[in-house]
């Protein structure tokens, strides 16, 4: 029967794309491709982070190579932007570690988060999802994750739009690397670019302040990294961190 | 070149971070408190990054109005806490700082 041109009524079908284009059949190159969508707002605020990164990391006597390097290395903006600092000041190795350690153990959290949804997958798909579990990757995937929560039977090739996002968000990190790094040669340092570092985290704490306990965990962490700054090591940040976890819990059983 | 071994481990220690409980799902349950732990984590680092950069200054703690920087991150702050934008607050905090550091 020729379906080209006829409704299901036999009445002439005025748009015979309708059907597929309302309810898309939700292939792995579509989810892919709409992964990769969701993810492009989300650069606005990340290209300029990446070539920050890459003007501080040049700054900082890491040399263009090793600068591009942690990009796909370590593939953590706020991680990044602190190493810089801590090679700067010539922080032993292990404090460098431990540090960036203690600024990404948020993403156990997300580890967590998504756990449940790639739980069926082969192991090179967890793997490879892993690797790309950024902050912004996350906004992206586990919101979908979240949004899928309703619906009785969710699309099987949901991985691929994980994919699409994060691999978006790879692949402009590394460019603003590098365009960073190409930047960062020629910027003189009376223009005080260092402080960007402690912006952008003003910038993105405050999304992160959502009730009493995390603003308590959040101003106890910083009064006592102030007052723990001569502790040797940097191991005043990973106390203030530990003493803020320790406040926001508090707080949170006091109010329930 | 020399910091390069460093990253890499550091690198593989972020990677396990992402994957501890994609790997160990079915194996282990998340226990409770360390979820809830968890949830402070970036308030608490984020913040105690942010007052040792700008409140130390020259291995000194400086709350004083000569800090610059505490001045230009208040301006930041309010834009931070206000707008929720990060490019509008990097930029407000350096024109601040700019502007202090040419005028005071």
């Amino acid at each position: 029967m020729p379906r080209s041109g006829a409704g299901v009524l036999g009445v002439p079908d005025p748009d015979p794309g309708y059907m597929e284009r309302m309810s898309p059949p939700l292939t792995p190159r579509r989810e892919f491709l709409s992964g990769c969508r969701d993810e492009l707002p989300l650069l606005l605020g990340v290209v300029p982070f990446g070539m920050i990164y890459g003007v501080l990391a040049l700054d900082a006597g890491l040399g263009a190579f090793t600068s591009q390097a942690m990009s796909s290395v370590v593939f953590a903006g706020s991680a990044q932007l602190l190493a810089t600092q801590l090679v700067r000041e010539a922080a032993p190795a292990l404090v460098v570690v431990i540090t960036i350690f203690v600024v990404n153990l948020r993403h156990a959290l997300y580890s967590a988060s998504v756990a449940p949804y790639v739980s069926h997958l082969p192991r090179r798909w967890k793997i490879g999802l892993a690797y790309l579990l950024t902050d912004e990757a996350y906004a992206v995937a586990g919101s979908r994750y979240a949004r899928d929560a309703g619906v009785a039977e969710p699309s099987p090739h949901r991985h691929w739009y994980f994919l699409g996002a994060g691999l978006t968000l790879w692949t402009s990190w590394q460019l603003s690397t590098a365009a960073g790094v190409f930047l960062g040669a020629q910027i003189p340092h009376r223009w005080s670019l260092d402080f960007t570092l402690a912006l952008t985290f003003i910038a993105i704490v405050f999304p992160s302040l959502r009730d009493l306990a995390t603003a308590a965990a959040a101003l106890a962490a910083g009064v006592i990294a102030v007052l723990a700054f001569r502790l040797p090591y940097n191991l005043g940040l990973i106390l203030a961190a530990v003493a803020g976890i320790g406040v926001g819990l508090a707080v949170e059983r006091w109010r329930a | 070149m020399r910091w390069l071994p460093v990253l890499f481990v550091a690198g593989l220690v972020t990677f396990a971070t992402r994957l501890s409980f994609i790997a160990v799902l079915g194996n282990v349950e998340v226990p409770p408190l360390l979820k809830r732990a968890l949830r402070y984590v970036p308030p608490a680092v984020l913040t105690a990054i942010v007052f040792s950069e700008v409140v130390v200054r020259n291995g000194a703690v400086a709350l004083g109005p000569g800090n610059l920087r505490l001045l230009a991150s208040a301006a930041a702050a309010l834009v931070a806490w206000r707008t929720r934008n990060v490019l509008l607050t990097i930029a407000v905090g350096m024109i601040a700082l700019w502007i202090a550091e040419a005028v005071l």
